[in-house]
């Protein structure tokens, strides 16, 4: 497996499949780990850092984790390459900008990552398409389980399972849905959900997680508290109280919608996909605003003949380092992230789009 | 560390301000006088510790500066380098901060300083343990930093023994 290989498929959590796929993108989870006896990364020096990777990568390949899983030494690899892994989700923008020695393993399916020395010396994720969240944290436990036979991990009686930064101290867990929510943003409703979330003690944010603003119509919804809960009531919470009622506005805007501005939300939804369909430039912030109509328009079924899966796969497609990647796959010049235009990564950008969506 | 003077003259401010106006933070820092002029009155029935609390990712006078200058005697990080940073420097740290980050878990924990959730099945290394491992590697840091390659060997082999000793069983 080579990371040339990830931009020719799909993540399985792009499927655009799952419960509640109408608005929830993807479910995810982590869990946040450190080695026993070992400095958290700050107070590593260089060489204790490049012991803790050599170690886990080791434990963590020979666990039998998932399918097909497959190393990738972060620290080894090229901007353009990093760029990647973060805008597939596989690892953080703060692993990828990192400059110490650490690495990512990565299941076939792309559905479970684990960094080494992220903020922790482990983080480890399960992601999924649609809500699935108790399938997620169930596959998420049994990997914390299988990597416990093989190494104790940094936890106190009182504290739990100890990490660099106290905001994820006991549980280490973080559970976040990706929500797609046009309809609360046309009606100008956005401030429910997002107070919503907030009353619940519950961070929002955009589509790439911590630092990322929450712009356009994509929203990265988790929980704050990790000590002084159980994991499942953790999950339990989440799903029962917040994701419903978020959801609930969603819905109730795109039928309100539907039924007070079906001609100006039609003309939206077309004349996103006409742009689509012929812009000859497309930066990548107009592309995301533009599918995210189109997107809607397919889940209001007002648009035949394109499925949720497409278009979730080219807002990854359309990132700037996939595109950059696709091109240079395609015969076009491999080099760092930076050496290609912006403007003629928006022309290749916009004629991957146009072909995708014009093919029959 | 500095102590700041008063904005308005040149008295050491003790009366330290931040206000959130229209999304900007606005930082004002007062001696009392100053502060008395502009109408500040400071409640004498707030508990110390409360302000603290309130505070506590901010300078506060004194009192701050004493708790700035707490250390980990594991992996030498001190109370001001974790706020800087916002990171940890050992698992140690949650017992060398133990007074200081408590009200801090607490305000970011919804109140909550007890782990109730899940425990490594089998015990491992036990906390003790855990704690005199990276003792020993703090050590080793220092004595090859210092080039005493004999005593680094040394303390390796003791990292070793501990750390390949038979893990106690958790009772089931």
């Amino acid at each position: 497996m080579t990371l040339s290989d990830l931009t020719q498929r799909t993540s399985e959590w792009l499927r655009g499949v799952g419960p509640m796929h109408d608005v929830v993108i993807s479910s995810r989870v982590r869990l946040a780990r450190n080695l026993a006896g070992m400095p958290f990364l700050r107070k590593c020096t260089p060489p204790q850092q490049q012991e803790i990777t050599d170690r886990l990568r080791e434990v963590i390949l020979s666990a039998n984790l998932a399918e097909g899983v497959f190393y990738v030494d972060v620290a080894a690899a090229g901007t353009l390459d990093r760029a990647l892994l973060a805008e597939r989700h596989l690892i953080s923008r703060q692993h990828a900008d990192a400059k110490h020695p650490r690495g990512v393993v990565i299941s076939g399916d792309e559905t479970v990552s684990i960094m080494i020395n992220e903020e922790d010396h482990v983080r480890m994720q399960v992601l999924r398409s649609g809500m699935q969240m108790h399938d997620a944290f169930e596959k998420i436990n049994r990997i914390d389980d299988q990597l416990e036979q093989r190494v104790d991990f940094a936890f106190s009686d009182r504290y739990g399972y100890l990490t660099a930064c106290p905001t994820n101290v006991g549980t280490g867990l973080r559970v976040s849905v990706m929500l797609h929510l046009p309809a609360l943003r046309l009606t100008g409703e956005l401030d429910k959900a997002v107070h919503a979330a907030r009353d619940m003690r519950l961070a929002i944010r955009g589509l790439y997680g911590e630092g990322t603003d929450a712009k356009g119509d994509f929203f990265q919804i988790s929980n704050q508290i990790t000590l002084g809960r159980a994991e499942e009531d953790i999950v339990e919470e989440f799903l029962t109280q917040i994701v419903p009622e978020i959801l609930n506005y969603e819905r109730k805007a795109r039928e309100a919608l539907l039924k007070h501005n079906r001609v100006e939300i039609d003309d939206k939804i077309f004349r996103a996909l006409a742009l689509l369909r012929s812009a000859r430039r497309l930066a990548s912030e107009e592309m995301m605003a533009l599918l995210s109509l189109l997107r809607l328009g397919i889940n209001l079924q007002r648009i035949d003949g394109i499925d949720l899966k497409t278009v979730n796969e080219l807002f990854l497609l359309g990132q700037p380092a996939h595109v950059q990647k696709i091109h240079a796959l395609r015969g076009g010049q491999e080099g760092p992230a930076a050496t290609l235009p912006a403007d003629e990564r928006d022309e290749i950008r916009a004629e991957f789009l146009r072909r995708r969506l014009t093919e029959p | 560390m500095m102590k700041k003077k008063c904005d308005k003259c040149d008295k050491p401010a003790t009366i330290h301000l931040t206000e959130i106006i229209d999304g900007q933070k606005i930082e004002k820092h007062l001696c009392e006088d100053c502060a008395e002029a502009e109408g500040i009155t400071i409640k004498a029935n707030i508990p110390i510790s409360q302000l603290l609390e309130d505070f506590v990712l901010q300078t506060v006078g004194e009192e701050e500066v004493s708790t700035a200058a707490v250390t980990c005697d594991v992996c030498g990080m001190t109370f001001s380098e974790f706020r800087e940073h916002g990171q940890l420097g050992c698992p140690n740290d949650y017992e060398a901060f133990h007074e200081q980050l408590l009200p801090m878990l607490a305000r970011a924990q919804d109140g909550n300083t007890q782990h109730v959730g899940k425990a490594p099945r089998r015990a491992g290394v036990a906390q003790q343990k855990q704690i005199a491992i990276l003792r020993l590697r703090s050590r080793l840091k220092q004595a090859i930093s210092a080039e005493q390659y004999e005593r680094a060997a040394d303390l390796r082999d003791q990292i070793k023994r501990i750390e390949t000793a038979e893990p106690e069983r958790a009772s089931e």
